[in-house]
């Protein structure tokens, strides 16, 4: 299997520690949290670096890092995956905890929830056992007092004995104090007294034990007593993770191995074994927390989620819970249809107007036509329209889209779909990662990495592509538009039901990956669902405003530019294969005659066929080589609207059908370039890659058939 | 009020009760103590998802989802 531990866990993990850091100027910050308790947008405020943000679980798939200076320092942020614990139960926990024991951090910043504080001190307590450079930033404080949850940041401080700093990241209030609090530890400006967590009696006589002779041999690098607990815990990974970043094995000392056998026996004779020990350890980290908390903290009011209960009543219901997440896909689909073509013909109508500038300027120049043709009807005018019909689109289906990220949506929705994806035996997470497919499948099959088992997190990857990426959308969209919505006289109407069909194909494209999964699961990835926990954020205030800016500037503008990256070269091979003549037919032809028969069994034709294979790149330039293929000049036409475009295709012989078949394929077929590069990089492995380029375009080559076929033979067309 | 345990996912909808036993070793074990999820701690299921499964549960001031599978393994008293 391409999918080992060397390529999953600690791959990953040596990458990701593989930072060019000048140790010697530069301070590093560990930035640690649990998931969604606004730990990135905590990076962010201070290093300005544009991580995206999300309001559900696990959402830092990588360790970003970022500098920020204060004081004329500079210091270097590392954010680790979000975690409840560092006990080393998933990849993100081992990865969150190697940096803090032996990344060296020169302090390590614990980002924690107001509102569920309690919860959150559980990570606070055993990072405090490792290291005592530790500032404690209680994020959200806003959402604490609409909750009505007091919290005494002193007596907080007091009781963990590190400095303790009041957040509301979102609004950069307590940034500054908190660059403060790290600066001083950094410098040694502030003593901290980190409160010990005092265990059992037994367990403690234990430690007393062993501990001496571990302080002995590692003196300062490590905490003795954190790695006595990890020994007589019996941790194999953390065990070796320790051997390794001291650079010898600690059982191999007689006197440690002696000590801990003395110290097993011990703790046998009181009738406590391993898990035994690990409960009792994780009960005292819990009652301290509770106690710590009842001193720091008071609720005015212990009814403070209700209002997210009765929320959740309505959107998770038995009957209102899956009509209502289709809805709103619907509703979301209807405002961009609706919305874009205005900002479209616009956009188009400017592009073109400058195009004509160019040409003149050509002219004015004396610039043989050649030159011209290549660079204005080849490059430019395919970077025209993959501007105007993609931009208008996406600038109001991303912010939408994040809209119902930010508000805390989508793990309502895994929790909705969950019982489906567990019966494909996937991983329930693998509707999150579906989720962040519609952005982009690359971003999708990264995200794959909160998920666990290797072979659900494979099934992830191969059936991200079943969700229409934004590449994809614009052709799902123009076909939708041109085939159905304007069958209908009526304008708005015609757009409903463009909206009703995406929903469907969308719908389609999960209940795909729902049976692929299954199969995969029953077939080359065998095994039973892992198990599972998802949890449901409190719902937060979005800001509307800032998820303006982030999802154009982060997704729209990313999205765009790859895709007139890759359009202009594009545009340019095609121009020179529509315009090269072997033997009276212009090489495309060529291809297209070739490929035809073929396509003509699957509901479409050679140049269709042609321009997804030529759309390998990006998804986005299917629909503009199709069109362009089809101009007897070569070269793309002035599309001003959607009325041209149809009946362009139409004079080639397109039916709805065509459109039915397009949109299919585009749904079902090859992941695109980044996508499969990015799984072969995430898999470690061609042969997965391979597979993942396969199943979709087999799968969209059956379906497509069978359609065809059927109405076909209905005598429909 | 019954004197016997009872597996999480038999506790109806809107009852709270109190974690008796976890019934599980290994990773699962781990990751439920991870949650919070110790001797008497308090929990609430709040609501089944349309299909019936998973539920979420009202743990330590968080909402949390498990499936039947999972649930089955702790042991609660109402």
């Amino acid at each position: 299997m391409g999918l080992t531990a060397q390529s999953t866990g600690t791959g990953i993990l040596k990458q990701s520690f593989d930072f060019d850091f000048d140790l010697q100027n530069n301070i590093i910050i560990a930035l640690a949290g649990n998931p969604n308790v606004g730990k990135s947008t905590v990076f962010n405020g201070l290093t300005g670096l544009n991580q995206h943000t999300g309001n559900w679980p696990g959402k830092t798939v990588t360790n970003a890092h970022g500098k920020y200076v204060h004081r004329n320092k500079t210091f270097i942020m590392v954010d680790l995956p979000g975690t409840y614990s560092l006990m080393a139960n998933s990849v993100e926990e081992e990865i969150a905890r190697d940096f803090i024991c032996y990344g060296n951090p020169h302090a390590t910043v614990v980002v924690t929830d107001a509102t569920c504080l309690e919860r959150n001190l559980n990570l606070v307590l055993q990072t405090l056992e490792i290291t005592n450079k530790v500032v404690v930033c209680v994020n959200l404080m806003d959402e604490a007092k609409r909750k009505k949850i007091h919290i005494n940041i002193q007596e907080l401080s007091k009781q963990l004995g590190v400095p303790v700093i009041p957040t509301n990241a979102r609004n950069h209030v307590g940034l500054k104090e908190l660059m403060d609090a790290v600066y001083d530890i950094t410098n040694n400006n502030v003593a901290t007294h980190p409160i010990q967590v005092k265990y059992p009696s037994v367990i403690e006589h234990a430690i007393q034990i062993i501990e001496p002779t571990i302080r002995e041999l590692v003196k300062h690098k490590i905490s003795s007593r954190w790695v006595a607990l990890r020994l007589l815990d019996g941790e194999h990974d953390t065990i070796r993770s320790i051997n390794q970043y001291l650079g010898y094995d600690l059982l191999k000392n007689q006197q440690v191995s002696m000590k801990l056998s003395e110290a097993l026996q011990y703790l046998d004779a009181h009738g406590i074994n391993s898990d035994k020990f690990r409960d009792m350890i994780v009960s005292e980290l819990i009652h301290t927390a509770e106690n710590i908390c009842n001193h720091a903290i008071t609720f005015e009011n212990t009814k403070y989620n209700e209002f997210d209960r009765k929320i959740d009543r309505i959107v998770t219901s038995k009957l209102f819970g899956i009509p209502i997440m289709l809805s709103l896909l619907a509703i979301i689909f209807w405002i961009t249809i609706a919305g874009a073509n205005i900002p479209s013909e616009m956009i188009s109508a400017f592009l073109f107007w400058l195009e004509e500038h160019f040409s003149n300027l050509f002219i004015k120049l004396g610039a043989p036509s050649w030159l011209h043709d290549i660079l204005v009807l080849g490059m430019y005018r395919t970077l025209a329209w993959v501007i105007s019909v993609m931009l208008p689109p996406m600038a109001i289906f991303f912010p939408l889209f994040t809209l119902l990220e930010d508000l805390g949506y989508l793990p309502r929705v895994a929790f909705n779909l969950d019982n489906f994806f567990k019966k494909a035996c996937a991983h329930g997470k693998q509707a999150l990662t579906m989720c962040m497919g519609f952005g982009c499948n690359a971003a999708g099959v990264i995200g794959c990495r909160i998920i666990d088992s290797p072979r659900e997190r494979l099934i992830a990857i191969i059936t991200n592509n079943f969700v229409p990426c934004n590449g994809r959308f614009p052709t799902l969209i123009a076909m939708a538009a041109i085939f159905i919505g304007s069958t209908m006289t009526n304008s708005i109407a015609g757009s409903v039901l463009s909206s009703l069909v995406l929903t469907a194909v969308v719908l389609l494209g999960i209940i795909v990956s729902l049976i692929i999964s299954k199969i995969l699961s029953k077939t080359l990835l065998k095994g039973l669902p892992s198990s599972f926990t998802l949890e449901l954020p409190p719902y937060r205030k979005p800001q509307i405003g800032r998820i303006i800016v982030r999802s154009i500037f982060d997704r729209t503008l990313f999205v765009l530019g790859r895709a007139v990256a890759v359009a202009a070269p594009a545009g340019l091979v095609i121009w020179m294969m529509a315009n090269i003549y072997i033997n009276d037919l212009s090489i495309l032809s060529h291809c297209a005659g070739f490929l035809n028969p073929f396509a003509q069994l699957i509901g479409l034709d050679g140049y269709i066929l042609m321009a997804f294979i030529l759309g390998l790149p990006a998804n986005e330039i299917v629909i503009p080589i199709a069109i362009m293929s089809y101009m007897a000049s070569g070269s793309l036409m002035e599309l001003d609207n959607l009325t041209e475009l149809k009946n362009l295709l139409i004079s080639n012989g397109w039916t709805w059908l065509t459109g039915i078949c397009v949109m299919l394929f585009s749904l079902c077929h090859f992941p695109c370039g980044t996508t499969l590069w990015t799984i072969k990089k995430e898999t470690q492995s061609l042969k997965w890659a391979i597979i993942s380029l396969c199943i979709p375009t087999v799968t969209g080559i059956v379906i497509c058939f069978v359609v065809t076929t059927v109405v076909r033979l209905l005598g429909l067309v | 009020m019954s004197e016997k345990y009872i597996p999480l996912h038999q506790l109806p909808i809107g009852k709270t009760a109190r974690v008796k036993e976890l019934v599980c070793d290994g990773n699962i074990r781990r990751r439920m103590l991870d949650l919070g999820l110790i001797h008497e701690t308090k929990i609430e299921a709040l609501q089944k998802s349309p299909s019936g499964d998973p539920t979420a549960y009202y743990i330590r001031g968080a909402v949390i989802a498990l499936r039947s599978e999972e649930a089955s393994k702790i042991l609660v008293k109402m």
